[in-house]
């Protein structure tokens, strides 16, 4: 998974065409860190149709409330770097967030 | 219906003597326990390990928990310890249990597991306000979890919401961040223990709103604002984030609620609460259940592990006087 930061998160998700997907995660949230594995297994899956970034928000609480998010885990999907939507908390897990993305693509 | 009628292939690598739902502190030392038992032992865990503790920034009285024991630091220790004597563990939600026979099943999202002996460990989650806007703000400015989001409420306000342990020890670690916190109680004193409430006097960034609860959250796509009622004089008011903040955090930790919806109508609860002997023993024989999830009086790491000991040692009992070799 491509992580992005303050600086490329404009070019890789806000500018990018298509679909996008977003894992915002940190380092003190342990629930993130446990869904990861399964965010990367979607990966293989839809890696094809779907770009798969994550981004630290320790490093980028301003971007990361610019977006809305307030609150970790939260998975955002974008197409043509306009949020389309999301899955947040307890419904961050993965068959949650492979209802998000079978919605769409 | 038997749920292996599914149609899944089971086969003897899934096959357990004893199979823990749950990686918490209850489930982590049944596991340990069971394993060092040299029995074949499965830990089955949807999300994080370590439960509630993994969110708990410091685990302050949990004998042997001196400086700097934060749940994950805890929870790796309890994990590397159950592993080392065999303990196996397993990333699956358990959606469905059959507990009709024998061998007991219980059904994944991945995959289906057989054993002579279950020990539930499902544990608890954070008890809900339970008043408009708080599930659509979730994430939105509504948190359960103070280490997964304290850091996006730098310098902004906080409300916690409650008056026990956990209520007041996640708002004075939240005013590590916050500008201000405030701690909403229901009642007129807080119920934290002593040393906890002497703490969060001293601190002077924390204020308090007595005799007060949340009657409905507010935002468009983040929190805005919270209304809240006094319970004595039954006045209402509403407070809005400063203008240049937009918006402000609101942590609930009003209690908890038992994880044990998919043991509904067969195993024996009160409250949702599953009833056990001081063996841990639940009232289907080779089903046992340790920690949060079960009735008893004090639910903490320390009476959590003992749980997951006891039913551990109960469920090796259990198969030598029930399975033959």
């Amino acid at each position: 998974m491509l992580a992005v930061d303050k600086d490329t998160f404009q070019s890789e998700v806000l500018e990018a065409k298509g679909y996008v997907l977003v894992d915002f995660w940190s380092d003190g949230c342990e629930p993130c860190k446990a869904l990861m594995p399964d965010v990367e297994a979607l990966e293989e899956q839809y890696g094809d149709k779907i770009k798969f970034v994550k981004l630290n928000t320790t490093q980028a609480r301003r971007l990361a409330i610019s977006q809305k998010v307030l609150g970790l885990p939260t998975i955002l999907l974008y197409l043509d770097g306009e949020k389309i939507e999301e899955v947040t908390k307890d419904n961050a897990n993965r068959a949650g967030i492979e209802e998000m993305i079978k919605k769409h693509v | 219906m038997s749920i292996l009628s599914y149609n899944e292939e089971v086969n003897m690598e899934n096959f357990y003597d004893v199979v823990i739902i749950g990686a918490g502190p209850a489930g982590l030392a049944a596991g340990l326990y069971a394993a060092r038992a040299k029995m074949k032992t499965l830990v089955l865990e949807k999300n994080k390990v370590g439960g509630q503790i993994s969110t708990t920034n410091e685990v302050a009285n949990y004998p042997g928990s001196i400086s700097n024991a934060t749940g994950p630091s805890i929870t790796a220790r309890m994990v590397e310890q159950a592993e080392e004597f065999g303990a196996e563990r397993k990333k699956d939600n358990v959606v469905e249990v059959d507990f009709s026979d024998k061998i007991k099943i219980i059904k994944g999202e991945k995959g289906i597991y057989r054993a002579k002996s279950v020990i539930i460990a499902n544990g608890a989650t954070p008890k809900k306000i339970g008043c408009p806007g708080e599930d659509d703000l979730t994430g939105k400015g509504v948190s359960y979890c103070a280490t997964c989001d304290a850091d996006f409420f730098t310098d902004l306000e906080v409300f916690v919401i409650g008056g026990g342990d956990s209520a007041v020890e996640e708002a004075i670690y939240l005013t590590k961040f916050a500008r201000k916190v405030t701690v909403v109680h229901r009642r007129d004193e807080l119920r934290a223990a002593k040393s906890i409430q002497e703490k969060a006097f001293k601190n002077p960034k924390m204020e308090f709103l007595w005799d007060s609860q949340v009657v409905e959250i507010k935002g468009d796509g983040v929190v805005e604002s919270i209304v809240f009622k006094n319970i004595k004089t039954g006045q209402t008011h509403e407070h809005h984030a400063a203008e240049e903040d937009g918006t402000f955090g609101i942590f609930p930790f009003v209690g908890y609620d038992p994880l044990s919806k998919i043991y509904e109508g067969k195993i024996n609860m009160d409250k949702g609460y599953i009833i056990t002997d001081d063996d841990m023993k639940t009232n289907i024989l080779g089903v046992f259940a340790a920690g949060d999830i079960r009735v008893k009086s004090l639910r903490q790491v320390v009476t959590a592990v003992a749980d997951g000991a006891i039913a551990a040692v109960q469920a090796e009992k259990y198969i030598e006087n029930h399975f033959e070799e």
